[in-house]
């Protein structure tokens, strides 16, 4: 038995850790959904698919800079110093995933701005500036390809960061999984492509993208999985880390929201919609999306109540 | 190279919190917040019980999270002593540093940056002890360099049992407390 007082209550520390309020979570999941709009996205000018006019490709770039900038947003209200956001302009810290993070955020909008211009909206189509470089863009479809690639690899860097800078606060035992990344980016994957279905004109797009939202619910699940069994198998203060999910405070909510609601019913209702058994409705994709946005509120909540000290000490 | 470090004897230690109270005083700590605290840790099975007291604060790691994770470059160590400082003017607050540290030991002050304690690093500079450590009743703290071999620090790790918070969490602080 090992009991132990403290005379210290700091304010967002004690009793437990709770620095990160919503703006993260909202953050971390409109980050997530972007990044998976970038990849396919750039999936799709990759495959030359802008072409086609209803292509659901013209339409996310404008929709991934207004959400990505909410989540700044969000971002920026989290911040206690906010005079002083700029410092982290003023350098980059190889050693900190939210330095990279900072400096991907700034680039990602470059790859967005330069996908937007392929197909430019209507309100600023007739600008000088864009005509230009929209049709210096439409007699290259090479540099197209390379503005979908890039995208994709910002895509990618931006759904990734987030889940390794978390995994990066070796003091936050629920977090301490390398496949934190890796999970982060492919529920960003599939909230991206059950949005993309949801919005998509092109019928042989709207198949595709809940084929692959079936597939990346399915590695998502996966993944949960394996980021549990790691920790399960990890010392004592991992394994009560876990139980916060699987059986503890945070259980009804990952269980029912995350899991039921969030993956597996999306998944079955899907699966029957794409081998047209059932017919495609906005009740999966929805599911999806509410299912990413709650399991980051899971676990940024229950990673900062995991601690060293005092879940070593739970009897 | 100094490395400053702290050892803290428990079996003198009686939990008055006059450290807590020299802290707040000296480093204008605000009302609410502490940088230093104690610590009352009760192990064993009635009748077999043992506790220890303990005066925690910040253990200025040799391998501290807290500085590698920063993303502003506020968060720093210090070219003397190895004191893991806060520039307040660098800080933007985004409390990266709150949840690397394992012991707890930062907080956010009211005026929007990361603080915590700095080993009264303005005292430590004009050749005298940090404030808690001066005003310790029973002379249980010391402070020294850990690097110097005639130190008191040094020759107290040598000659009694110590232990330090936390070791698996692999940030190699440089608080230690005798047993």
């Amino acid at each position: 038995m090992q009991e132990e007082f403290s005379t210290r209550m700091n304010p967002m520390i004690d009793p437990a850790l709770h620095i990160w309020g919503w703006e993260i979570p909202v953050y971390l999941f409109l980050g997530g959904l972007v990044a998976g709009m970038m990849i396919i996205s750039g999936f799709f000018l990759f495959r030359e698919r802008h072409r086609q006019m209803d292509c659901a490709c013209l339409q996310l770039p404008l929709l991934s800079i207004v959400l990505l900038s909410l989540g700044m947003v969000a971002l920026f209200f989290d911040l206690e110093h906010k005079l002083y956001a700029w410092r982290m302009y003023a350098t980059f810290k190889p050693a900190s995933p939210m330095s990279w993070g900072s400096w991907i955020l700034l680039l990602v909008y470059p790859a967005l701005v330069a996908n937007l211009l392929i197909r430019p909206p209507a309100f600023m189509a007739d600008w000088t500036l864009v005509r230009t470089m929209t049709t210096r863009l439409e007699h290259s479809p090479k540099l197209i390809k390379t503005v979908g690639v890039f995208n994709m690899i910002l895509g990618g860097m931006l759904g990734v960061y987030t889940g390794i800078l978390l995994s990066s606060l070796g003091a936050r035992p629920l977090w301490n999984s390398s496949l934190l990344g890796l999970l982060f980016l492919v529920s960003g994957l599939s909230t991206a492509a059950a949005f993309v279905h949801m919005v998509a004109r092109n019928r042989t797009e709207r198949e595709l993208l809940a084929k692959a939202d079936n597939a990346f619910l399915t590695v998502e699940l996966f993944l949960i999985g394996m980021f549990l069994i790691g920790l399960v198998t990890s010392t004592r203060v991992h394994i009560r880390a876990a139980e916060l999910l699987l059986s503890g405070a945070y259980a009804p909510v990952f269980w029912v929201f995350v899991i039921g609601l969030g993956i597996i019913i999306p998944l079955i209702v899907q699966s029957l919609a794409v081998s047209h058994r059932v017919r495609h409705t906005p009740v999966a994709p929805i599911l999806v999306i509410l299912g990413g946005l709650l399991l980051r509120f899971v676990i940024v909540a229950a990673g900062q109540e995991s601690h060293w000290t005092r879940l070593a000490n739970l009897h | 190279m100094a490395r400053y470090g702290m050892v803290i004897d428990t079996l003198r230690c009686v939990g008055c919190m006059d450290c807590v109270v020299a802290c707040k005083t000296e480093n204008d700590v605000p009302e609410g917040f502490n940088r230093d605290w104690i610590v009352t840790a009760t192990t064993g099975r009635y009748p077999e019980l043992h506790s220890e007291i303990r005066s925690e604060r910040c253990n200025h790691c040799d391998s501290p999270p807290c500085v590698s994770c920063c993303p502003c470059g506020a968060s720093h160590v210090h070219d003397r002593g190895g004191v893991v400082l806060v520039h307040h003017d660098k800080c933007s607050g985004c409390k990266a540093c709150i949840a690397a540290c394992p012991y707890d030991a930062r907080f956010i002050h009211p005026e929007g940056y990361a603080d915590k304690c700095t080993f009264c690093i303005h005292r430590v500079e004009a050749g005298r002890d940090p404030a808690c450590v001066a005003v310790c009743p029973t002379h249980c703290m010391h402070f020294g360099d850990l690097d110097d071999p005639n130190s008191d620090v040094t020759r107290l790790l040598e000659s009694r049992r110590h232990h330090a918070l936390i070791p698996e969490a692999g940030t190699e602080p440089r608080i230690f407390y005798l047993t």
